[in-house]
């Protein structure tokens, strides 16, 4: 199941210069842009692992890109996403995020019931990948 | 786990994949010239607006002729570039890596800010900035802080260059764990991999930058362009003391001019001389000795002229001409 999270999750997954684009109409706002990855994409994981600090003061897009791929190499099989944050006063929040990888193999959620008190059903989801330990998901075996 | 035939890999590469439409390109590539074509040189260099930063140079730099002569060379070599580009001829990014070498207040900084600009113009650079670092920059204070560091200074100068001042401080002989080491191999590798991202100048004084490449062969085999820059004459420094006063909006009258001239060549005599730096220092005094005379004068009118002409007496009040006359004493004994 393709995971569907942040901005242009819908389109056909981003080359690199369209991932550049992107970049650069963000670093034009003058908004920063971080780097994020985790193996672990549920929907109500807001908390991605940072890889690095985020990057300030950049004019050219290639440098992001270069955060990108050394997170790509280091985690083949992980999502990654890139954020860009606008901090002027009074905003201060995440203008844009968008998945730059994602594993080939994507097995999907499964919906779990719990039966509570007086027959009610509670539901979750639950990625199939988490049942296996953080390192060895999504590793297509 | 059999893998689904759905799930779309990421795509890494440029080129679509089946089943997905090919993307149109953003602009139409421009057309490939048949090989008998012409091409007109002048044209070209009208478009990318080169000569007027070369004529700019050529008027607010004085003398330095042989970095003129080697910022020309860089020139023409990317303009016939752009050209041949437009015959399909493919030819690799050029390394466009430099040093600056030569006295303080050369002109190794201002130099560098135009050849950002001028790159930038002849489109081998995308945004054309400087981004000006020392080894505080780049080297960290502990085990792990270094790298870092080092590749920030650098996401930040890509797309333009990275001026590294006084480049021998990275390599510190007496100290063989010392961080610096490790930030010139991070640049090293970026000055390798990235050719197209950035360009990184090196500078510093002669005689250490030529220890500094001694010690690093990888370094100075990776930079194309070694350029050293001479020291001025009295001559130029004459005529930048009068340009730098003219952007400051003022005039040396005629004795003045003379006295500017035994200022120079006793100061040129003298240690800690910064070429450039020096000449600009002289000018500020005279500026403060020219206002304390103006408000310290006998007449409290004072019309445009009074306000913008630096007399000779602003000038031989520097300790300059005392130290000569003594120095001079000194050597009659």
């Amino acid at each position: 199941m393709r995971i569907t999270q942040g901005t242009f999750s819908y389109l056909p997954d981003f080359t690199d210069e369209e991932i550049t684009a992107q970049i650069e109409y963000a670093l034009r706002n003058n908004w920063p842009l971080s780097v994020e990855f985790t193996d672990d994409p549920h929907p109500r994981n807001v908390y991605w692992e940072m890889w690095g600090l985020p990057m300030f003061d950049l004019h050219d897009a290639a440098g992001v890109l270069m955060e990108v791929n050394a997170c790509r190499e280091a985690y083949p099989r992980h999502y990654v996403k890139v954020n860009a944050y606008d901090a002027t006063l009074g905003r201060q929040s995440t203008m844009l995020s968008f998945i730059v990888q994602r594993p080939p193999d994507e097995p999907g959620f499964r919906l779990e019931r719990q039966e509570a008190a007086d027959r009610q059903i509670r539901y979750t989801t639950h990625p199939y990948a988490a049942d296996r330990p953080t390192g060895e998901r999504y590793d297509g075996s | 786990m059999s893998s689904n035939s759905n799930s779309r890999g990421f795509g890494m590469t440029a080129t679509p994949k089946a089943g997905q439409p090919a993307e149109p390109p953003a602009e139409p590539a421009p057309e490939l010239l048949p090989a008998d074509a012409q091409v007109d040189l002048t044209e070209v260099r009208r478009e990318t607006g080169i000569d007027e930063v070369l004529d700019s140079l050529d008027r607010e730099l004085v003398g330095l002729s042989p970095v003129k002569e080697r910022i020309r060379e860089v020139a023409a070599l990317l303009l016939v570039d752009r050209t041949r580009a437009r015959f399909g001829i493919d030819s690799p990014t050029p390394n466009l890596h430099m040093s600056f070498t030569g006295s303080p207040g050369t002109g190794k900084t201002t130099v560098a800010i135009r050849m950002a600009d001028l790159l930038h113009r002849l489109g081998y650079l995308r945004r054309g900035h400087l981004v000006s670092v020392t080894r505080d920059d780049l080297v960290g204070q502990y085990v792990g802080h270094t790298a870092p560091k080092t590749k920030e200074v650098i996401k930040r100068a890509m797309g333009g260059v990275l001026f590294i001042d006084e480049a021998y401080y990275l390599y510190r002989q007496d100290n063989e764990r010392d961080y610096g080491q490790e930030s010139i191999e991070i640049l090293l590798q970026v000055m390798e991999n990235n050719r197209d991202d950035l360009v990184v100048i090196l500078a510093g004084y002669a005689d250490r930058m030529d220890e500094f490449f001694r010690s690093n062969p990888g370094m100075s085999s990776r930079i194309a362009h070694h350029i050293d820059f001479p020291e001025y004459t009295v001559d130029e420094l004459d005529q930048i003391g009068r340009m730098m006063a003219e952007q400051l909006g003022y005039r040396f009258s005629e004795p003045a001019l003379t006295a500017l001239r035994q200022y120079l060549e006793h100061r040129k005599r003298q240690p800690r001389f910064a070429n450039a730096r020096s000449v600009r220092n002289a000018v500020e005094r005279a500026r403060l000795r020219q206002a304390r005379r103006l408000m310290d004068g006998s007449a409290p009118r004072v019309g445009f002229d009074e306000l913008t002409t630096l007399e000779s007496e602003d000038l031989l009040a520097s300790r300059v001409f005392s130290a000569a006359a003594e120095q001079d004493t000194m050597g009659n004994e």
